[in-house]
């Protein structure tokens, strides 16, 4: 019993981790309908800078702020290579994510080198429910939920949140009213940078980040995010918990770490699912 | 106000606007009419920059806003926020001011703006329009799908905001009796040039011009309907 609370608490936090990766696919897909294959990189990015930036002695707090303005930044460049001039397709922007994302390699390996890092944000375990459960696991869950909330108040409350929508769901409409959707778009990339390098924050404690990371993170983020068709954040968020426990209760049980197979698997499963039920997909290409 | 001359606009090499010129002065009310293809929509979206000229002038003096062809809302969106979003570009994001001219906006405006009528979409499309502040407003397509007093009442509010403004009004109408009915001044497109061009009245008193738009019939019933609006 308690090494099944170990297991659920460890997928849920992995799950939050994989739903911030999708929460970013999601909110640059819905505002540029480009799938940003250098979704991983952030977390790369945001995991291994705020772990050379505590070994350079800077405080926590500073760190991780900087590595998440750093994220930003890099999404916001890779939005301007990839959406910058007006009328690219989309399927070229996504080729052009794809190939910063495997050029980012060789940056993130002359910054930081090619070891996995980490660094410790949490110390300890704590006992819960009579499992010993890492305090950084309960950090990552509470993280993810806050920045959840405040998704929701930005598009549900907030005019700039409002104009994002705006964009999505007509960009004709938006331009007309004066909104720039190219800019909305990099804006989107900014926060999709910022949100892939939370994940990347919160996992790096649990699970040292080295370059070739991005992968595993993008992979699981974007079968979480196509469980809401890349548009829905909350779909997109359940997807994440599914994907995270399944495969922490498959490392657990059987033993040996399938993540990647589990979530291609998963991701092949809803893909044949959504493609059979509705149109949504082929229209979302289109 | 409004300037536009000798504007051209190609797709690719198929020519939409061959040299169209047009004028809309301060407080004025202007249609423009034509078949199917004419290239209406081409000239209102160069207006609003949309589809860049190949060639040609566009003097705009002020703010412009373009009800476009087909509602195009945002259709997640709440009929609040799709007014509100009108003002992008404008201070005053309050929609108190378009819910008292348009009261129908004001009791539907927590609805989704793709939940409503076709009709209902056109008056938000309006309303959102209007929210800019603009001062002069190109409607592609006033009265498509909308009740004849729907039509009426926009009509009536855009008159007045035409008079007591000054907002200049580019009116696209299908239905050019209505137009004329509406409008002092009108042109009329076909094949992306400008082959008719003046008063309401003689326009619409004009055989050609008749027989085209007007279902043959000339003179009288349009000339009552104008002295009505007149008034
Ligand atoms: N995006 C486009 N690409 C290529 N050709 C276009 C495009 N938009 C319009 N056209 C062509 O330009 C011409 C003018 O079209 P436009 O939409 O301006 O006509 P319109 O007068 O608004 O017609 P309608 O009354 O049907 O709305 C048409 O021949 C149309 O086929
Ligand atoms: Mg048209």
């Amino acid at each position: 019993m308690s090494s099944f609370i170990a297991y659920l608490v460890s997928g849920i936090a992995i799950g939050c981790t994989y739903a911030l990766v999708a929460s970013g696919f999601v909110m640059i897909h819905r505002v540029t309908r480009v799938v940003n294959f250098a979704q991983g990189t952030f977390a790369v990015v945001g995991g291994m800078a705020t772990a050379s930036l505590l070994r350079h002695g800077l405080p926590h707090g500073l760190a991780e702020v900087v590595a998440l303005a750093s994220a930003a930044a890099l999404g916001l460049l890779i939005g301007v290579v990839a959406i910058g001039k007006p009328g690219t397709p989309p399927l070229s922007s996504v080729i052009i994510t794809l190939g910063l994302a495997i050029g980012a390699y060789a940056g993130e390996v002359m910054i930081f080198g090619d070891q996995p890092l980490s660094f410790t944000m949490a110390h300890g375990s704590t006992s819960f429910l009579g499992a010993h459960v890492d305090r950084q696991l309960f950090v990552i869950m509470g993280v993810t939920v806050v920045s959840y909330a405040l998704l929701q108040l930005f598009f549900g409350r907030t005019y700039v949140g409002k104009a994002l929508t705006a964009c999505s769901s007509n960009p004709y409409a938006a331009r007309l009213s004066g909104i720039n959707p190219s800019r909305m778009g990099l804006l989107a990339f900014a926060i999709g940078g910022a949100l892939g390098g939370l994940a990347g924050v919160l996992i790096t404690p649990i699970q040292p980040v080295s370059f070739d990371s991005d992968s595993l993170l993008a992979v699981n983020g974007f079968a979480a995010a196509i469980f809401g068709g890349l548009m829905h954040p909350s779909t997109a968020l359940l997807g994440a918990l599914v994907l995270g426990v399944s495969e922490s209760m498959i490392g657990g049980y059987v033993g040996a770490s399938y993540e990647i197979e589990v979530a291609l698997v998963l991701m092949l499963a809803i893909m044949v699912w959504r493609a059979a039920r509705t149109p949504v997909m082929a229209e979302e290409v289109a | 106000m409004l300037q536009v001359d000798d504007l051209v606009v190609r797709y690719g090499s198929a020519v939409a606007l061959d040299g169209v010129g047009l004028h809309v002065g301060r407080g004025e009310m202007v249609a423009l009419v034509g078949p199917n293809g004419a290239g209406k929509s081409t000239l209102v979206n160069a207006l609003s920059g949309v589809v860049r000229p190949a060639g040609g002038t566009i003097r705009i003096d002020g703010r412009l806003a373009h009800v476009p062809e087909g509602r195009q809302l945002f259709a997640d969106l709440s009929v609040e926020d799709n007014l509100r979003l009108g003002a992008w570009r404008s201070r005053n994001r309050d929609p108190r001011r378009i819910y008292e001219v348009m009261p129908v906006l004001g009791e539907m405006r927590r609805k989704a703006a793709g939940s409503l009528s076709g009709g209902q979409q056109q008056m938000v499309a309006v309303g959102r329009a209007l929210m800019a502040d603009p001062d002069v407003i190109a409607i592609d397509e006033l009265s498509l799908g909308l009740a004849p007093i729907v039509v009426a009442d926009l009509a009536r509010h855009l008159a007045q905001l035409n008079s007591e403004r000054g907002m200049a009004i580019l009116l696209i109408e299908q239905n050019a009796r209505l137009a004329f009915d509406l409008c002092q001044r009108a042109y009329v497109i076909e094949s992306g040039r400008i082959v008719a061009e003046g008063d309401s009245g003689e326009l619409s008193r004009s055989p050609e011009v008749a027989r085209a738009y007007l279902g043959g019939i000339t003179g009288s019933d349009t000339e009552t309907l104008l002295e009505r609006t007149a008034e």
